[in-house]
């Protein structure tokens, strides 16, 4: 989609590796501008076209459509990595070890499922599909999440594990994308990095928290980390997709040094080591899934496939 | 693009809202104060009655207050309304959505629509000093300063705001919506929600 967004063409395109490593604590997006006075914002119109990608699939909108097929199917990679950590994280409400905990990964999967509802309204717009006929009417093998998205919450310690590398990874990802050529994924990623940066404030201060605690929390945050650690590499792939998308897409391993970077400061304040794992054969993003992938699709899909179509 | 059309041989039933209480002193007003008769061009109108809006979770505030009315267009017969969310999964914004379509569909709009847009991306700058000022009556801390920032961030106290100290607790992160967190004052021992800083 060629686009006139000022803002998404503002930039000098998406990092390079040769980007220093920037100053991670102080690392982030560029920030908004604050407007001087409130109300009366003008934006312009082709750039606000671009981005009525709107929020109920009420009767008659008329979302906005993907360029290219390559651009739907990314779309939907992304869409489907925030729906199914989403899906995970409600898992613990009413599970989580204190109320506030409860309160937290309930906000933290709310925010990703709007992120997964924009994401995969627009990747279905490409070929008529509604962000429900997506998330509800696929099996298995037609979904493209990742394989760290998969794995299951386990104890407390690997949720936050889990999410340590989810919204390191995300972060970045959508620190990148806020640069894309593509005005509605720059858009959806402009909203979306602010909220994922408050999900990596949470899950840092629980790696500490964990790693810092008792004898008991430091063990399982240890096992925690070399039980999602084989899964971080194929968020930093370069599938051949990737490669007909130069502007557009956020290229994967591009991703890895600023990531690694976050992880290590964060790791040396916890004393916590990257654990020496091989990475996994994991094959999300070509529809090859981990074993759990399959009953939580059923868990999740079983209203919406049993009653076809209702609302209430 | 139509996010909703409500015609005009579909009216929306709604019963007449009841009184607004007055605001009385040391007992702050629960509801954003509704405007005066509007009077002026539609484009006028259709601003103020759509701004008057309020948000389903935080009522003191209408949408104007929030920032999350962008923008007003009638063309003929046409009124459109643009909106931006607080945070991406805010499930408000289709009340929101509904309640500007009602509240315009009565004032005599005939086709209204709702546009939402994500850019320019919304932030707690856009909350104006009236909206700040009316949370801190209602007895949510408004928000203030700078977003703490990096993978290892310091946050700024939150002045309470039932009796104004600072000597005040993070209880929790997140809170009961979206856009805030939970506090307890140290002074008063009040619990209090903060309307975090995005």
């Amino acid at each position: 989609m060629t686009s006139s967004n000022p803002v998404a063409n503002a930039g000098s395109g998406l990092p390079s590796s040769t980007d220093p490593v920037p100053d991670v604590r102080f690392s982030l997006p560029t920030p908004p501008t604050t407007p001087a006075t409130h109300g009366s914002v003008t934006v312009d119109d082709v750039a606000l076209a671009a981005e009525y990608i709107g929020f109920a699939p009420t009767a008659g909108s008329d979302p906005v459509r993907p360029a290219t097929a390559e651009i739907a199917e990314y779309a939907l990679w992304l869409g489907d990595d925030a729906l199914i950590l989403a899906q995970q994280l409600a898992g613990w409400i009413t599970r989580a070890p204190e109320l506030e905990e409860d309160m937290a990964l309930a906000n933290i999967a709310l925010d990703l499922l709007g992120h997964a509802r924009s994401l995969l309204r627009y990747a279905g717009a490409y070929d008529g599909r509604t962000e429900d006929d997506l998330a509800y009417l696929r099996d298995a093998s037609a979904f493209r999440c990742a394989w760290l998205f998969e794995q299951p919450n386990g104890d407390f310690a690997q949720t936050i594990a889990r999410q340590l590398v989810a919204s390191g990874y995300l972060f970045e990802l959508y620190t990148a994308l806020n640069a894309s050529s593509d005005a509605t994924l720059a858009a959806i990623a402009a909203k979306a990095v602010r909220e994922v940066e408050y999900h990596r404030d949470h899950a840092v201060q629980w790696t500490l928290r964990l790693a810092g605690g008792t004898d008991e929390s430091r063990r399982r945050m240890i096992r925690a980390i070399g039980d999602v650690w084989p899964y971080v590499d194929e968020l930093f792939r370069d599938e051949a997709l990737i490669e007909e998308l130069e502007g557009i897409a956020a290229r994967p391993s591009m991703l890895r040094v600023r990531f690694d970077a976050v992880i290590d400061a964060v790791f040396r304040e916890a004393t916590l080591e990257v654990p020496d794992v091989a990475p996994s054969a994991a094959g999300g993003r070509r529809g090859r899934h981990f074993t759990t992938l399959g009953p939580l699709l059923a868990e999740m899909q079983v209203l919406a496939r049993a009653h076809p179509g209702a609302t209430w | 693009m139509v996010i909703h059309t409500l015609l005009p041989d579909s009216p929306p039933v709604r019963e007449d809202s009841p009184p607004v209480p007055e605001t009385v002193e040391g007992s702050p007003a629960t509801r954003a104060p509704v405007p005066e008769l509007v009077e002026g061009s539609p484009t006028t109108r259709a601003r103020a009655i759509a701004g008057a809006v309020v948000d389903p979770e935080i009522p003191v505030l209408t949408i104007a207050d929030l920032g999350v009315l962008r923008d007003v267009r009638i063309d003929g017969a046409r009124a459109t309304v643009t909106i931006t969310p607080t945070y991406s999964g805010c499930p408000a914004m289709d009340a929101i959505r509904d309640d500007v379509i009602l509240a315009l569909t009565d004032a005599g709009f005939a086709d209204v629509r709702v546009e939402v847009v994500l850019s320019p991306v919304w932030t707690t700058d856009w909350m104006t000093d009236a909206g700040k000022r009316r949370l801190r009556e209602f007895g949510i801390a408004p928000p203030t300063g700078q977003r703490a920032v990096g993978p290892i961030p310091v946050a700024l106290a939150v002045r309470c705001p039932r009796c104004g100290s600072l000597d005040t607790r993070e209880v929790s992160r997140f809170g009961s919506t979206s856009c805030k967190a939970l506090f307890e004052c140290r002074a008063c021992l009040e619990p209090f929600d903060h309307f975090k800083v995005h």
